[in-house]
């Protein structure tokens, strides 16, 4: 393990060095893109809570980057600008929305699951779109960004990138401690085999639920992130393509492992931005690339990391 | 509100959800026999409509046409059968609604390679242009009336084949015991490629009797694909009948909602929060009706028997 | 277990290959031009690219002299795709100027970067309405419309023409709205009912029966792109051609006509060019247009090309450069350049003052069907956000 720990702390000190590289570089844009990968990679953390640890398969993960997202905007709409406030209401936002969407469908199995999580994502999108207040499909501009009491200044990129890092590497180490627990134990133990859980007298439903809600919460975290990097909230942070795009993050990073999902956000996102500058046909290789990992590269990129793809 | 619009109106949700049927039931079949989740089952139905518009194009008769569009989507499907999904029936779901995700990429672009992103023109024959007057004072297109024949034929055929044939026999044989039919010498193999090009040429029909009141371009099946998710999940995945009935009750709700909705909600709250509330909420009724429906039978209206 | 040391090196040679070569000074014009080259909207996109691509061979591939270079992106419909596209085409290849952006979001979101980057923005689709309002910038330049002025075209001929009775239908959403209000500025008949249908929807055939249930007089709706396609068709075998008059804004045009062919026939469209204007620089634009790509432009592709010709009137005012931000905008506000408009002047908030015409679908052209020209509409029609914009020039 100590090979892995190396190579992780090894990435940290890279991402850690990206921002005095790229000035020494004179190519400030890779702090924006790694900046973007980093929110996404906390969007597949959370993901990875319930999907890759406790096997529910959520196809509308994107709602809560939206809720997120809309609860900064919103905020900002009426004058409230304080960060504190704003990240705490996207988060509690985000928590009650998965409160009310995992209530109905964690009870359901398999491809109910996956389809009523799309459903719901689906009616919070049309949902986007039709309130005119907050200029429905045309989204809203973000004109002052989240404020920390002048503690911290999200207006400079290297601060907000440090910002993102830092809350990457808590969202990770919240999951890392979730699972080792007790609580992670019954949602694991859940996934591999829900009958056995039962037997030794865990009802598994109010555990996946309330691994639900904080995977709900932490990505509406990324939602706010995301309102602030954009600087612009709109429904197509909600697209359903979207949520297939974080799940298939967590895929390609590995699925069950600490820092998968946060690799598989960058090699998606950087894969994606490079096929697209070569070609405007990029999608008719990015798909079969896909289709190639899920079926050839089942541990994904933590797999290829000394000591397997799994954690805990 | 008259009678006759309501019949009418009834009749528009009727015709949808054929449209939705003939998607559904080659989706759940797969579902019912595979157990494959095929989420580029909306790329099949665009395959069709391009296929069919070239062929009409390339033969100069729309009989001719259909026949070659539907017999081109069935080979497309076989291919993407033996090619990228037969590995994937013994994987989880999510495994398959990836791969499969990543089709859609991928068909959708290649098709605007091969036909360019501008909507293709789809001509009607003469004789499938008009109107019929089905109860005095309503006049239906005829096309749509056709629509609804051909859905209500194949949904029988379908049934028929399922439940009399020797092929429907082994089909719910193999869905049940995989082992077992193998066993009896059957290549369940072969059974599984030629069980998927049927639900290919389902899709394949509906995309092609979407083309011409619907826009045949890239990304067309991705429209009409989740609203299908939604019937098959309301009908239980793996029936058919299951998908019979959630296609008409998606096709008359959605209907429904989008006729009579902002009307009557103007009877209990004031015009202009109707005029606000009824399209949004006639846009999200099918997505509520599917979570009810889920929240009192998880498993849809008929669930399958699982093997 | 040991440490991979080979491991540890490649990921750190990828992340120095990955900040190694900037791009070296250049003596080069370089304008980044976003749009939608993905996906089922890519039709616009294609539409614009090749514009653009025609306007560099029309200029020699030079502007004032000096080599011109076009980096295009896509934004793939996305907002936050689209921002980070600019920010690389901004800070990576160092653009000196941005074009192009065809959805409202996907402008609003973009246009704060480029401006905060001190760079000017040239839109030649989005007309949101806040950049010609509240939220205009003196980077910010528009070569096509504000959302409102076509509808309010529209509106105008339909108030003329003494018609009432007019059932309106849109998607429910903002643009939709937008649509509909900018219509009823101008028209003051009685409206039947408004009707706003889901976003994307496919199947129009209840909506069409309510219409005919409600016998208007006309009918005035706004389905871009697929929905257009679908709306018309569906309406023209509903049998209502011939006896409800359908009026329509940014639903038949040159990118939707190969789809509709002759069921198009008889639509009345409001727009500010068509490929028939009688004017020396759109017809130079559409017959090298067709020879070159083989089919015919579209507005959209119209003003992408004025976009080209109006970034190469600041290059050759300001001696082969575009450094100077504030020389660039001073120029740009003269638009002296061959418009395929014919002359127009650019209004305080950077928006075009131009004509409106009526267009129908007739019979001719290379395609069977083309948009014709009736009559003139509006003449040097200002948009209705201007008064809102504090911009003084």
């Amino acid at each position: 393990m100590r090979a892995r720990t190396l190579i992780l702390a090894a990435c940290v000190l890279l991402l850690l060095a990206v921002p005095p590289l790229a000035t020494v570089f004179n190519q400030p844009y890779y702090i924006d893109l790694l900046r973007r990968v980093l929110i996404f990679g906390i969007a597949a953390v959370s993901l990875n809570l319930i999907l890759g640890y406790g096997g529910l398969v959520s196809f509308g993960h994107a709602a809560y980057l939206g809720v997120g997202a809309y609860s900064v905007g919103i905020l900002a709409f009426y004058g409230i600008h304080n960060g504190w406030l704003q990240w705490a209401v996207a988060i509690v936002a985000s928590a009650l929305v998965a409160l009310l969407i995992g209530a109905i469908s964690v009870r359901t199995r398999g491809i109910y699951f996956i389809m009523i999580t799309l459903a719901f994502t689906q009616m919070l999108y049309y949902l986007g779109v039709s309130v005119e207040e907050f200029g429905g499909d045309d989204g809203m501009r973000l004109k002052v960004k989240s404020q920390f009491s002048g503690l911290v200044d999200l207006g400079d990129p290297v601060t907000y990138y440090y910002v993102v890092l830092a809350l990457l590497l808590a969202c990770m180490y919240l999951v890392h401690r979730l699972v080792n627990s007790r609580f992670g134990r019954v949602i694991r133990a859940a996934k591999s085999n829900e009958a056995r859980t039962r037997a030794i007298g865990f009802s598994p439903y109010p555990y996946q639920l309330v691994a639900f809600v904080i995977a709900g919460a932490m990505c509406g975290l990324a939602g706010a992130l995301l309102a602030n990097h954009t600087a612009y909230i709109t429904p197509a942070f909600m697209d359903w393509t979207r949520s297939g795009e974080i799940m298939f993050m967590v895929i390609l990073g590995g699925m069950g492992s600490i820092p998968g999902p946060a690799l598989g956000a960058f090699a998606l996102l950087i894969v994606e931005d490079q096929l697209a500058g070569w070609t405007q046909h990029w999608q008719v290789i990015f798909g079969p690339l896909l289709v190639l990992s899920v079926l050839f590269f089942k541990r994904g990129l933590a797999g290829l990391l000394p000591g397997g793809g799994k954690d805990g | 509100m008259t009678t006759i619009l309501v019949f009418e109106q009834l009749l528009n949700g009727l015709q949808f959800g054929v449209m939705l049927f003939l998607m559904a039931a080659g989706l759940t079949l797969v579902f019912g026999i595979m157990n494959l989740v095929n989420l580029a089952h909306g790329s099949l139905y665009m395959v069709g409509a391009y296929l069919t518009v070239s062929a009409v194009q390339w033969t100069g008769n729309y009989l001719a046409g259909v026949a070659l569009g539907l017999l081109g989507t069935l080979a497309v499907g076989m291919l993407v059968e033996v090619i990228a999904l037969r590995t994937l029936y013994e994987r989880d779901h999510l495994d398959q609604v990836l791969a499969t995700f990543g089709l859609i990429l991928f068909f959708n672009e290649l098709i605007a390679i091969i036909w360019g992103r501008t909507a293709l023109y789809m001509s009607l024959p003469a004789w499938l242009q008009g109107h019929i007057e089905i109860i005095p004072g309503s006049i239906y297109p005829l096309y749509r009336a056709v629509v609804i024949g051909v859905g209500l034929v194949v949904g029988a055929l379908l049934w028929f084949v399922v439940t009399r044939t020797r092929l429907g026999m082994l089909i719910r044989a193999g869905a049940s015991n995989r082992t077992m039919v193998a066993a009896l010498g059957i290549n369940i193999r072969l059974l599984y490629t030629v069980v998927f090009g049927f639900g290919a040429a389902l899709a394949g029909l509906a995309g092609l009797m979407a083309g011409p009141i619907y826009a045949v371009q890239p990304g067309m099946g991705e429209l009409i694909l989740i609203q299908v998710f939604v019937v098959i999940v309301i009908g239980g995945i793996g029936s058919i009948r299951g998908a019979l009935v959630g296609s008409l009750v998606v096709g008359v709700v959605d209907t429904l909602g989008r006729a009579f909705l902002k009307p009557l909600l103007g009877h209990f709250i004031s015009p202009p929060a109707a005029e606000a509330a009824g399209p949004a909420l006639a846009s999200m009724l099918i997505y509520l009706l599917m979570a009810l429906v889920l929240s009192l039978r998880p498993e849809g209206l008929f669930p399958a028997k699982s093997g | 277990m040991p440490i991979p040391i080979r491991m540890l090196a490649a990921v750190a040679t990828a992340a120095t290959l990955a900040f190694a070569l900037p791009a070296a000074a250049q003596q080069k014009i370089k304008i980044g031009f976003i749009t939608t080259l993905s996906g089922p909207a890519g039709v616009i996109g294609k539409h614009m690219k090749d514009s653009v691509e025609l306007a560099l061979d029309h200029l020699g591939h030079k502007m004032g002299g000096v080599p011109v270079e076009v980096i295009f992106g896509d934004d793939q419909f996305k907002p936050d795709v689209g921002v980070q596209v600019a920010e690389e085409m901004l800070k990576k290849h160092q653009v000196d100027i941005m074009s192009g952006i065809i959805w409202s979001h996907v402008m609003m979101a973009v246009v704060p970067v480029v401006t905060g980057a001190g760079k000017v923005m040239v839109g030649t689709n989005a007309g949101a309405s806040p950049l010609a309002g509240k939220a205009c910038h003196e980077q910010y330049f528009s070569t096509s419309w504000n959302n409102d002025q076509t509808p309010e075209a529209m509106g105008k001929f339909m108030q003329e023409q003494g018609i009432n009775d007019v059932y309106v239908m849109a998607p429910n959403y903002q643009a939709g709205k937008d649509m509909v209000a900018g219509f009823k500025r101008f028209y003051k008949g009685r409206i039947v009912e408004e009707i706003f249908t889901k976003p994307g929807q496919q199947d129009y055939q209840a909506e069409i029966t309510q219409l005919r249930a409600k016998g208007p007089k006309a009918v005035f709706v706004f389905y871009p792109g697929g929905m257009g396609i679908q709306f018309v068709k569906q309406y023209v075998q509903a049998g209502l051609r011939e006896r409800i008059p359908l009026y329509s804004v940014f639903t038949v045009d040159e990118t939707t006509l190969p789809a509709l062919k002759e069921s198009a026939l008889g639509q009345y469209e409001a727009k500010f060019w068509s490929p028939d204007m009688k004017v020396p620089a759109s017809q130079k634009y559409v017959a090298d247009f067709r020879k070159k790509f083989g089919y015919t432009p579209s507005f959209y592709g119209a003003q992408s090309y004025d976009g080209m010709l109006l970034i190469d009137s600041a290059v050759r005012a300001n001696k082969g450069s575009l450094a100077n931000t504030k020389a660039v905008i001073a120029s740009m506000r003269k638009a002296d350049f061959d418009s395929i408009r014919g002359p127009f002047k650019y209004n305080v908030n950077h928006h075009p003052i131009q004509d409106f015409f009526l267009l129908r679908a007739v019979k001719g052209g290379p395609d069977g069907v083309e948009m014709r020209i009736q009559k003139k509409v509006f003449d040097d029609h200002k948009d209705s956000y201007y008064q809102d914009c504090k911009m003084k020039w």
